[in-house]
């Protein structure tokens, strides 16, 4: 039989390598649950269907497009191919002007309507996020 | 003329750097005190990194647009202090800050280590240098900052200005302090695992270098996150950002190392365990400035992309992942014979329980951070990990981590019995579950876990404070900073579950009226400042015990042409008026954000009583000398 030493070795090596087995397993279910996608106007369009996920949608703000409610916000998205419009009630980031990039996120309510919960401009005036820049690089 | 020294220095520093390189090892192989021209060589070598930094700080105060990192970061109409702090703002900046910080420590710990071996003070030293040889090369090959612009622009691009701020002036090099730290920490327990002298004795000197970072990085984040509360607009400290995270990091891994080390002072034990945490540390810093310098994680740190750059920094960190891999199994051994037994109930076992749930805190934050990265490289797929994922995975392992907080640190070295729980820790238990009871039926968030959780940290919190009247085993230091962690904990979790928050857009002259009050705006005004033009709002809030005014400001900036919030803040011990106004588009609407924050201050106060903590062991360290 193994001495005692080895004993107490083996269950401390299986208890750390069970704790780590579990915290991985942990982090890559909650992983799976909460990352939010990343789409395009044009991926909107295409999309099969539509479910309640949270999602982020990139583009440039279309120019006459923002309009200014005491509830709430509204305004365009275009990747210059297709559009999609967004509703906003909170606070916008100080760079959120017309003719600049913008990410939304929120809920889609059918194709052509985002519900927001947040807006996302970059603090650079020159700042295009990558994601846009794909997205806009692509026609 | 200042720009053309500094990149001369530059230079001379590099060769410097070369020349150190046979002393030390000739040094290392005979004689046994170590080379006067060590010391020598190391000084000239800081002080013309000195110098070129010298220089460029000149060149910005002189707006010398003939420099290409000035022309992009430097306005003629910037306040000197902002020209000042522009020097580190920026990439080039700060690495040449890197440099200088790498450099000073090196010396710093040449002059500091007396009564340690001179093989592995050599040691140390020759690892140091081959991190600076890399980072000299760096700057020089892929961020000069000493790029000449011919013609000589007029005026220069301007610095943005979220970040012309007194916090994010100090931020950079603070935490930089902490960073370069952990690449000593690095160097050193290198190169006492190839002399086998990861010993008692070597625990009690690398201490005092774990401290020194600790410190600094516990401070650095604490800026960055003041800075985010007031700067931004959003009202929060902590936001989950990538960037944020990385400095995150580096602190869990700090925070798991400074426990064990006291393992291995006392008992000789957990050796191997401390050398992976000082290689981990140093390499989060790392992959922290390479994550942060190469473009690929986007926020307010982003400078311009540039490929070459995450390349070199890649390739660097590898190479330096692998050299430690190899010297860490080629020579590590196990010095410690099993002879000093380890009890269930000991400190010894309560730090391997700490540094478990710290390791395990440090995977999600890890995870959370580069699983997007990957996804995207794997399969262009792109997605964000948001809050939503850290509190789910965080939140219900703080419980158990609270309450073994609570209990272990009263746990005494090799042994301890049951007696520790004795009836008041019971009755401590029940009092503070009563009052997080009361406190949350009141404001009537009381779902269960939120009970648990708040119940538990003021558990934590009213043993940290008996722990003062304690003639305990822990030392002041320890308990003034674990009373700190304490009062950050139940400071955040209150201040989560009661923060209300309104966003409305108003009309100037319009109000607003909510359940227990009004937002009325007065009027505007502005004003011609030197590099901005000021719009101030005149706001009266009135909620269910009192009328507050409030001014928050709007800043336009005329280069960079970009407007800023300045929220306005009014603080009081229970909780933090924020308020903070943006305009929209051009119309007459202006976007208005109205917060209630309870315990704001109380964050910001844990926090630095975290870093008393470390400060004051340092302090007892130094004396005991």
């Amino acid at each position: 039989m193994y001495g005692k030493k080895v004993k107490l070795r083996i269950i401390f090596l299986f208890l750390v390598l069970a704790s780590i087995v579990f915290s991985i397993y942990l982090i890559l279910k909650s992983l799976e649950e909460n990352v939010v996608y990343f789409l395009s106007p044009s991926d909107i369009k295409d999309l099969k269907e539509i479910n309640t996920k949270k999602i982020r949608v990139g583009g440039m703000v279309k120019n006459q497009s923002i309009s200014v409610k005491p509830e709430a916000i509204s305004f365009v998205i275009t990747d210059f191919k297709n559009e999609i419009n967004v509703s906003y009630s909170g606070s916008v980031p100080n760079l959120f002007a017309e003719g600049k990039g913008v990410v939304a996120e929120g809920f889609l309510k059918d194709r052509n309507y985002l519900r927001a919960i947040k807006i996302l401009a970059k603090h650079d005036e020159n700042y295009m996020p990558p994601e846009v820049k794909e997205a806009l690089g692509e026609k | 003329m200042f720009s053309q020294i500094g990149y001369y220095s530059l230079i001379l520093g590099l060769f410097f750097s070369f020349l150190i390189i046979p002393i030390l090892i000739r040094n290392f192989k005979n004689t046994k005190i170590i080379d006067k021209r060590i010391f020598f060589v190391s000084f000239l070598q800081l002080f013309f990194v000195l110098i070129s930094f010298g220089g460029l700080i000149f060149s910005f105060i002189n707006s010398d647009f003939s420099n290409e990192t000035v022309f992009n970061n430097s306005h003629t109409t910037k306040p000197l202090f902002y020209k000042i702090s522009g020097t580190w703002g920026n990439h080039e900046g700060s690495l040449l800050l890197w440099l200088l910080v790498l450099t000073l420590f090196v010396f710093l710990f040449l002059i500091k280590s007396n009564n340690q071996p001179k093989k592995y003070r050599i040691l140390t030293i020759l690892f140091q240098q081959i991190i600076i040889i890399g980072f000299f090369l760096f700057v020089l090959k892929t961020s000069n900052p000493f790029n000449y612009l011919i013609p000589v622009p007029k005026e220069g691009l301007g610095l943005n200005p979220i970040l012309q701020d007194p916090a994010l002036a100090i931020h950079p090099p603070i935490l930089y302090l902490g960073y370069v730290g952990s690449s000593i920490i690095f160097s050193s327990s290198l190169s006492a695992v190839i002399l086998k002298y990861i010993s008692q004795n070597w625990a009690k000197h690398i201490k005092v270098w774990i401290l020194i970072s600790w410190i600094f990085l516990t401070i650095g984040i604490l800026l960055g996150s003041i800075w985010a509360y007031y700067e931004l607009g959003w009202g929060g400290f902590w936001f989950w950002d990538p960037v944020e995270n990385v400095s995150l990091m580096p602190w869990l891994c700090l925070t798991a190392l400074l426990h064990c080390i006291l393992v291995l002072e006392k008992k000789s034990l957990l050796t191997s365990w401390v050398v992976v945490l000082s290689i981990s540390t140093f390499v989060l810093s790392m992959s922290g400035t390479f994550l942060v310098r190469s473009g690929i994680l986007n926020s307010v740190h982003t400078f311009a992309n540039d490929p070459e750059r995450g390349v070199f920094i890649l390739v660097f960190l590898f190479s330096l992942i692998f050299l430690s891999l190899i010297i860490f199994f080629v020579f590590h051994k196990q010095t410690n014979q099993f002879s000093n037994k380890v009890n269930l109930f000991s400190k010894e076992t309560a730090i391997i329980f700490n540094n478990w749930f710290l390791m395990y805190f440090l995977s999600v934050v890890l995870i959370g951070t580069l699983y997007p990265i990957f996804l995207d490289v794997l399969t262009s797929e792109k997605i964000s990990v948001g809050p939503p994922f850290y509190h789910k995975l965080i939140v219900p392992f703080l419980i158990p981590f609270l309450i073994f907080m609570s209990v272990v640190p009263n746990l005494k070295w090799i042994k301890s019995s049951f007696k520790i729980i004795n009836f008041s820790l019971i009755l401590l238990f029940i009092f503070s579950l009563i009052i997080s009871f009361i406190i949350l039926k009141i404001n009537s968030n009381s779902t269960l876990i939120n009970t648990i959780l708040v119940s538990v940290s003021f558990y934590l919190f009213f043993i940290t404070i008996k722990d003062f009247f304690n003639k305990s085993f822990k030392t002041y230091s320890q308990k003034i900073a674990h009373f700190g962690f304490s009062l950050l904990i139940l400071s955040i979790l209150l201040n989560s579950f009661f923060s209300t928050e309104i966003i409305t857009n108003l009309k100037v002259g319009k109000k607003y009226s909510f359940t227990d009050g009004n937002i009325h705006f007065k009027k505007i005004e502005t004003f011609q400042i030197k590099n901005y033009k000021s719009i101030i709002g005149h706001f009266t809030i009135k909620d269910k015990k009192n009328i507050i005014k409030m001014k928050p400001e709007l800043r336009v900036y005329n280069q960079p042409n970009i407007v800023t919030s300045e929220a306005d803040i009014k603080s009081t011990l229970f909780y933090d008026k924020f308020l903070v106004i943006n305009l929209v588009k051009d119309s007459e609407f202006f976007n208005v954000r109205y917060q209630s924050k309870p315990f704001m201050i109380w964050i910001w106060i844990s926090a630095v009583l975290l870093a008393v903590g470390g400060i004051l062991s340092l302090t007892q360290r130094f004396n005991e000398k």
